[in-house]
């Protein structure tokens, strides 16, 4: 099994839109939307859905009002300052760890199981797809990540399938470490910014802190061609192969309005550059697989 | 007065518009940018502040005495997170699954936990002209963001007037930065992964009961859909900046609107005046 992840380190640099544009050209794989706290992938493909489900992930203490004595051991061992100065817990703020609970003497707290998110698996552009949605706030986007990560296992399973593209979120948190590990090999897609660049180097650390071998694309690349060729440079210093540029194109934001992959979009520049970087990505791939014959 | 600037879809603009807000900002009264986005802090690009305070940030996490460990499994029971197992007799600490809560040591009969820190990253304070600065770095392959934004804001710089760079998301970072704070600018751009983000980022903004206005970067690109929900939802429009190769290009190379293109001066000036009205 080839799992290959999207990442950028810096949101909005076309993560999704490269994987919805991997999704339609790349042969037969399952397709993961793992940026589950913004899945935007769905609105690219909606999806159809042949099974969801809860996932109660995470846990919040609930305080019986009837038993507290209001002695305040709960407030001194919460390391999350989510008990207040009436002993009253704020479940935003509460991890569900139940230290509060262990240190209560009169049995007042108890850890309540939340639904945290929703999952779905169907189909989408004739793919097998999975996805999930965290409700706002929740912290267990690492978790929901490996659920999806699971159902996607269990679709390729089932349809005999070698690969799972996954579009993975911004950040190099929590839910980007869920969306990497275990793949075996990694996209970054960036774009020609400061802050671009900097995000840039700072997910090529953790996908190497992974031993995960990365392809670096660059978006949008004609807004700034010094701070492109900056970006090209710092590839080859960190050996880390360019598949491509893809052009700033609006025809890319007008496919997605009316619900058509941009890659589709034969007129489109960004949508043909797309389609050329999809088929060097094959390549690669195509020899990561025999290798690991 | 403290307020966020979040978005939900990442790269829609958050920190070029907390940067310039602020900027503007500390030009009238004592203010202080909080880049709370820890995995990809940017807004030192914009503001070359100078770093002058560092300091590690670190969770707690247990160690197991084996002389004392009687092998009951207490802690392994009490960990909510799987943080600790038993493997050929020996007690063992996933150091990165753990939250640092502490139960485990308060469960353990033997006395046999004892805490060492784990450092999760780092947070740098300084000075950007008369604007004070503060940001945190997560470290490489950590996970956990939000003990640092929640350090980053205890210890912020005290000022009249705080802006908080929030992360891109919904999720517990973007709760721990939004937490507390007067009011939310939420950043978006007209497309239908903007609107879709946006909608998600004001479920959060009125599950904090915060009040909430919304700035439209790139302008005139996509559709009027945004601005349809903004009516819809009564959330006031306060900035739009247009799509245009010059802003594009300015933001790209990390330079403050208000100085490279002076005529953005005026509109960064109202927003100004407008969150704080939204704020009070």
């Amino acid at each position: 099994m080839i799992r290959i992840v999207f990442l950028s380190g810096k949101g909005g640099t076309g993560k999704t839109t490269l994987a919805a544009a991997f999704a339609a050209r790349a042969g037969d794989h399952v397709l993961v939307d793992a940026d589950v706290d913004a899945a935007n992938l769905h609105l690219v493909f909606r999806p159809e859905i042949e099974e969801t489900g809860a996932y109660s992930g995470s846990k919040v203490a609930v305080r019986d009002d009837a038993r507290c004595t209001a002695c305040g051991a709960c407030r001194e061992v919460c390391r999350f300052g989510a008990v207040d100065e009436t002993f009253a817990v704020d479940p935003l703020l509460c991890e569900g760890c139940g230290a509060c609970v262990t240190a209560c003497p009169a049995d007042a707290l108890t850890l309540v199981e939340q639904e945290s998110g929703t999952w779905y698996v169907g189909r989408a552009a004739g793919r097998p797809m999975a996805g999930a949605e965290l409700h706002p706030g929740e912290e267990v986007s690492g978790k929901l990540v490996s659920v999806v990560k699971e159902k996607a296992d269990g679709l390729a399973e089932r349809a005999n399938l070698e690969r799972i593209a996954i579009d993975g979120s911004p950040g190099i948190g929590c839910p980007v470490i869920a969306s990497t590990t275990g793949a075996q090999a990694a996209v970054l897609v960036t774009e020609p910014s400061r802050s671009g660049l900097h995000d840039l180097d700072r997910i090529l650390g953790v996908v190497r802190h992974f031993g995960i071998p990365a392809h670096l694309v660059i978006n949008k690349a004609d807004l700034s061609e010094p701070l492109a060729a900056e970006i090209e440079a710092y590839a080859k210093e960190q050996d880390l192969p360019v598949l491509g540029r893809i052009p700033y194109d609006e025809r890319v934001i007008e496919a997605i309005r009316v619900g058509r992959n941009p890659v589709e979009d034969s007129e489109s520049p960004a949508g043909r550059a797309m389609a050329e970087i999809v088929a060097r990505l094959v390549d690669a791939l195509d020899l990561t697989g025999k290798e690991a014959e | 007065m403290r307020l966020a600037v979040a978005s939900g879809k990442g790269g829609t603009g958050k920190t070029l518009i907390a940067a310039n807000l602020a900027s503007t900002l500390a030009r009238r009264q004592a203010t202080c940018l909080v880049d709370c986005d820890v995995e990809a802090p940017n807004a030192h690009l914009f503001l070359h502040p100078t770093l002058t305070q560092h300091e590690e940030i670190s969770k707690r996490v247990p160690i197991i005495d084996e002389s004392r460990c009687t092998e009951c499994g207490a802690c392994v029971t009490a960990c909510e997170f799987k943080a600790l197992a038993f493997m050929a007799g020996n007690a063992l600490v996933f150091e990165e699954l753990c939250h640092g809560c502490g139960r485990c040591g308060l469960v353990c009969p033997a006395g046999a936990i004892t805490e060492v820190d784990h450092p999760l990253g780092v947070i740098e304070r300084g000075l950007a002209g008369n604007l004070a600065f503060a940001h945190g770095r997560l470290h490489i392959g950590e996970a956990m963001a939000s003990p640092i934004i929640r350090e980053l804001k205890r210890t912020a710089p005290e000022a009249e007037t705080t802006v908080l760079d929030a992360p891109p998301g919904t999720a517990c970072p973007v709760i721990s930065a939004l937490h507390g704070v007067d009011a939310a600018l939420l950043v978006t751009e007209p497309t239908p992964f903007g609107l879709h983000d946006l909608r998600a980022a004001v479920r959060v903004a009125r599950t904090l009961e915060l009040p909430a206005a919304v700035v439209i970067n790139r302008d005139g690109v996509g559709d009027d859909e945004v601005e349809r929900y903004c009516a819809d939802e009564g959330l006031p429009i306060l900035l739009r900046i247009p799509f245009d190769r010059r802003i594009a290009e300015t933001g790209a190379e990390a330079r403050l609107l208000i100085d490279a293109l002076p005529e953005w001066k005026e509109p960064f000036e109202r927003l100004a005046d407008d969150v704080e009205e939204l704020a009070k």
